[in-house]
């Protein structure tokens, strides 16, 4: 794609800028029709409707119009907060958040930047999302806004830990971080995807990354950051108008990002799972997107059956449990190739 | 269930069985809670869209309060029962010679309700006002869709005449009151005129007996 827009425009800035924003085109509409999802999902879970006024059809237009709400509403920023802090704040998370999507293949015709160090820097780009939560905390001069901050600080940079040795496991398989070159490998039935490969570790791993990803989006049961029975909203309480938009965007961008990555790396990416039926550049967004979207499902489903973990329970998962299993997952994938 | 402090507090003291126990326990009771609420999603919901889709309200239910004027004889009965006060009647004796009819209940009517007004923003829904009605002319309806962008458009009025009616009414009233009373004045001076022809012996003490009310120069 690059190379067309190249030959199109004849303009290196240009083509970079269209390449930037292509994942945009997708996150916007995305953000605001999975926002409808969550509460259509969790109303249904939960035997009620969720909104079904607004639009029309069930409500379709719900979080246009909750948009909308958002753009016209007054920015309160507290005369306490730090003001620069304050308003980067929310705006990093997004970067944070958005910049992974640089390095994930969306099809085989289309990836940001192709580059060799791919998932090594999806991983690292991501954290930069922690900084922007724990500036959002700081700056607001709240207890709640701290607390929530130091919890998904601590939250997120525990989990990273296994997030990233599950991923290793298969990047051992694959010789690779380069994500495109990942997706390749796994081209043809879905018995091709690492998931079903080396069984069970890959398998483990995977389960281990999902979890994790829950934890470093901050979904529930991992949402302890944001616990609004305890903490008000974490981190965005002193948060108004378009800046908390830009923290739920974040959020929601986020959620597709783990998905987008644990698809990528378990289930094929943007290859179709029957071979070459339905397979090609443009069917290869259609399974990258359905697929992506089938763990934001997941997601959702998981918060609405599980409760929130306490703090000590968090942390046992994350140093007890994930991380000693990665490491055996590691351990059995690495022996399994040596012979 | 187990101690979970303890496995916190020591991993090794704890037995590696309920280790892996608890990782087993931990994936299949999600899977079950997953189960549960994937079920869920295809069970029909129990809202109800309110303004589209109503519930049918139990027979006896009690919302706004309607006044059946036909029947209304001005008894006050409603009135004294009310524990908010939100009743605001006004009645005047009708004239012997008007005929305010007949109650559906057979009782005569003898009071004109020149002003009914119930102020249903304080009403409280007991329905004790109901029961003492003699003509059971009020009644708590099912009706409870009734808000008003206005608080004093609550104050409902249920007199069936208009204030200048009312006024009519009452001025007539006031006139043969007032008639009325003359006569009986002009009739107890007459009697006491009578009286005073006749030689009557002294009062006991030394008090005036008493004089009729003062007449009016009307």
């Amino acid at each position: 794609m690059e190379q067309v827009l190249q030959n199109l425009l004849h303009n290196d800035i240009l083509t970079y800028v269209i390449m930037a924003v292509v994942p945009l085109l997708w996150i916007l509409p995305y953000a605001l029709f999975a926002v409808w999802l969550e509460r259509k999902v969790s109303a249904h879970m939960q035997d009620r409707l969720g909104p079904m006024r607004t639009g029309g059809w069930h409500g379709w237009a719900q979080t246009l119009a909750d948009i909308l709400k958002l753009i016209q509403k007054e920015d309160i920023v507290p005369s306490a907060a730090d003001k620069k802090l304050h308003f980067v704040a929310p705006y990093l998370v997004f970067i944070g958040s958005y910049a992974a999507f640089a390095a994930i293949p969306f099809s085989s015709a289309y990836i940001g930047s192709n580059i060799n160090i791919g998932l090594f820097y999806v991983i690292a780009v991501s954290s930069l999302v922690v900084v922007g939560l724990l500036m959002a905390g700081w700056a607001s001069n709240n207890k709640w806004s701290l607390f929530g901050a130091v919890r998904s600080a601590a939250q997120i940079v525990s989990y990273e830990i296994p997030t990233a040795l599950a991923l290793l496991a298969v990047v051992m398989v694959a010789g690779t971080l380069n994500l495109q070159t990942i997706n390749q490998a796994q081209t043809g039935w879905f018995w091709n995807w690492y998931l079903f490969q080396k069984f069970p570790f890959i398998f483990i791993a995977f389960i281990i990354y999902f979890v994790s990803s829950l934890a470093e989006t901050n979904r529930t049961p991992f949402d302890i950051p944001e616990a609004e029975s305890e903490l008000v909203a974490g981190y965005h309480t002193e948060y108004s108008g378009m800046k908390f938009a830009m923290f739920f965007l974040a959020e929601y961008a986020n959620m597709f990002a783990v998905s987008a990555i644990g698809s990528t790396l378990f289930l094929g990416g943007w290859n179709s799972p029957f071979g070459d039926f339905l397979s090609g550049p443009f069917w290869g967004v259609f399974w990258f997107l359905s697929k992506g979207m089938f763990f934001v499902f997941v997601q959702m489903w998981l918060r609405w059956t599980l409760p929130r973990l306490r703090v000590d329970q968090l942390m046992y998962v994350s140093w007890k449990v994930l991380t000693p299993w990665a490491f055996a997952c590691i351990l059995g994938v690495g022996f399994w190739l040596m012979l | 269930m187990y101690p979970r402090c303890r496995i916190l507090v020591d991993a090794l003291n704890v037995p590696m069985r309920e280790y892996f126990r608890n990782i087993y326990r931990g994936i299949w009771t999600v899977l079950i809670g997953m189960k549960v609420t994937f079920m869920h999603l295809f069970t029909p919901a129990v809202t109800i869209q309110y303004p589209d889709v109503k519930l049918k309200l139990p027979e006896r239910a009690r919302n706004r309060l309607y006044v059946n004027m036909d029947d209304c004889i001005g008894c006050f009965q409603c009135d004294m029962a009310c524990p908010v006060d939100c009743f605001k009647i006004e009645t005047v004796k009708s004239l012997p010679t008007e005929d305010l009819g007949m109650t559906s209940t057979g009782q005569k009517k003898r009071l004109w309700v020149t002003q009914f007004d119930i102020d249903i923003a304080k009403c409280c829904y007991c329905g004790l006002c109901v029961y003492p009605c003699p003509t059971e002319c009020i009644k708590m309806t099912d009706v409870y869709e009734f808000s008003e962008f206005d608080r004093h458009n609550l104050i409902y009025n249920y007199a069936t005449v208009t204030p200048a009616e009312a006024a009519e009414i009452k001025a007539r009233t006031a006139e043969y009151e007032k008639e009325q009373a003359a006569k009986k004045a002009a009739a107890a001076q007459a009697a006491a005129a009578a009286k005073a022809a006749q030689p009557a012996p002294a009062p006991p003490s030394g008090n005036p007996p008493p004089s009729p009310p003062a007449q009016s120069p009307s």
